[in-house]
């Protein structure tokens, strides 16, 4: 087990009622938002198990809407997040689903951006407000938001993966881990790679105009 | 692994506060410099003083509507000079309540270790700065020592209520609650050690049985009564009460009796008071 540090224990600063099913909710709704890396316009947020069963008394659906917005844990407006939400233009809707064998505080996003990129997003809270990704649209993923992490979908060639490593390289960013997988051969794939160094906005840009490149999102680190 | 008697003996030996050993370890952990530490508690203690004026308010209720305005009711009682316990116990309980209250109604809070536990550590620790008049850097100081028995509680134990129940939360915000109360009032650090001793003894076997599992029935009530037997333990310490049992080995026990506590009983609603059949028509009635 790593070890643990004061504000672990004194922290962190949240809005209420619990860190799992509360501000691990948000953070979920959040990581959700960068993965799409637009403003989202529609969505279905399907909850699993233990968020479907008391989510409403801990403010989930709130929770997780407040970060589709871009809330943090610590943001005051997030029981107001339906008013929010309407103002902003981002229309969901809540199913309850059975998602098997997953950790009972799991959610999965079916969102819409403004500029029409369509993702699914399948995650879990948990413990103590801490959050994993394990799921983008068919892909088994494990994201935990420690590390700054670049998300690509491409098309599965030859080179594609060899020049989004050259271009970090290139820019001075090193990889802590990567992973890659697809659909099948010669089809849709996708690239998770956790860096030492933040992606910024410039580099993203270079990312996206190469060929064979899909989609491209930097996650900061939680 | 972590022993809360290590930092008893380096404190001693240096003839400094624990906290003080504490931050040190800390400064080297985090890369942090003193100054950077100190100012992120003090964010941790303005919302905790933020969060028990929100709730001594009243104002607001929980979703379900069982949880609001019994912070109000004990605060009132006080200020008229009504209370039987006295007016720091009395107001303990109220902050307690007002922290826990605030919490269940979806306010700021800072969980101490837990959301569900965030009331005792600051009402505590607000209520012994009234009484000894401390300084605010003393009551940063003694959030270290909170958070530093807390530390060893993880990784000896747990502080999660699904691991190990009611006991490894309000339990343990009880025990660092007792340690911090310690060091404000002057205690040292083997009297810290201690208190923190005493008050995790009374919490043992503590089931964690949230009605409808939501956390408001009994997890409110339950951080002002973790309050006072903070303050129960905290007093018999400074008094040179010692505890028989080692703090180390208290904690162990809490770590023990929460692996051998059923499921049921561990943040399931499957178990204890979720189960009554007051506990069941709640749960029926709102979700």
């Amino acid at each position: 087990m790593a070890k643990s540090n004061v504000f672990d224990l004194l922290g962190p600063i949240m809005v209420g009622p619990s860190s799992s099913h509360t501000a691990g909710a948000v953070r979920l709704g959040g990581m959700a938002r960068k993965i799409l890396g637009e403003e989202p316009v529609e969505g279905t947020i399907f909850l699993h198990g233990s968020f479907a069963k008391t989510g409403k008394g801990h403010g989930t659906d709130l929770a997780l809407l407040a970060g589709l917005l871009g809330m943090l844990p610590d943001d005051e407006r997030i029981p107001d997040a339906w008013k929010i939400a309407e103002e902003r233009g981002l229309s969901v809707k809540y199913e309850v689903i059975d998602l098997g064998e997953v950790h009972p505080n799991t959610v999965k996003f079916d969102l819409k951006g403004k500029n029409g990129v369509h993702l699914q997003v399948i995650g879990s809270s948990i413990g103590g407000g801490t959050i994993v990704i394990g799921k983008i649209n068919e892909y088994e993923v494990d994201i935990r938001g420690g590390y700054p992490t670049l998300v690509v979908l491409h098309q599965d060639l030859p080179g594609v993966v060899a020049q989004v490593t050259l271009l970090l390289a290139t820019a001075q960013i090193n990889i802590a881990s990567m992973r890659v997988a697809r659909e099948k051969k010669g089809a849709q794939a996708l690239m998770i790679l956790e860096t030492d160094q933040t992606i910024d906005k410039a580099v993203l840009e270079l990312l996206r105009k190469l060929p064979k490149i899909e989609q491209a999102m930097a996650i900061e680190p939680l | 692994m972590r022993a809360y008697e290590d930092w008893v003996i380096e404190a001693e030996s240096k003839g400094k506060k624990l906290s003080e050993v504490i931050l040190e370890d800390q400064m080297e952990e985090l890369e942090q410099s003193e100054q950077t530490l100190f100012e992120r508690m003090n964010n941790n203690l303005k919302v905790m003083r933020g969060s028990v004026e929100a709730g001594l308010s009243g104002k607001r209720r929980s979703v379900s509507g069982l949880v609001g305005g019994d912070a109000a009711k004990v605060e009132e009682r006080r200020k008229i000079g009504d209370s039987l316990v006295g007016t720091e116990i009395s107001g303990a309980i109220a902050k307690a309540l007002a922290v826990a209250e605030v919490n269940a109604c979806m306010g700021k809070i800072v969980a101490a270790p837990t959301a569900g536990s965030c009331g005792v550590l600051p009402a505590v620790l607000l209520t012994v700065e009234e009484v000894c008049r401390s300084s605010e850097r003393d009551i940063i100081l003694a959030l270290f020592t909170a958070a530093g028995l807390g530390m060893v509680l993880t990784e000896r134990a747990s502080v999660s209520g699904a691991e190990g129940g009611c006991q490894a939360e309000i339990g343990s915000a009880a025990a660092m609650a007792a340690a911090a109360a310690v060091e404000l009032a002057g205690g040292s650090p083997r009297q810290t050690a201690d208190a923190a001793a005493i008050a995790m003894k009374s919490m043992l076997g503590l089931v964690c049985d949230p009605v409808g599992g939501l956390v408001e029935v009994p997890c409110v009530k339950r951080n002002a009564t973790g309050a006072t037997i903070a303050l129960a333990a905290a007093e018999m310490a400074l008094s040179g009460v010692r505890s028989a049992i080692p703090i180390d080995e208290v904690i162990d026990t809490m770590g023990r009796v929460g692996k051998q506590m059923p499921c049921a009983l561990k943040e399931t609603a499957q178990g204890g008071l979720a189960v009554t059949p007051t506990g069941r028509r709640i749960q029926a009635d709102f979700l």
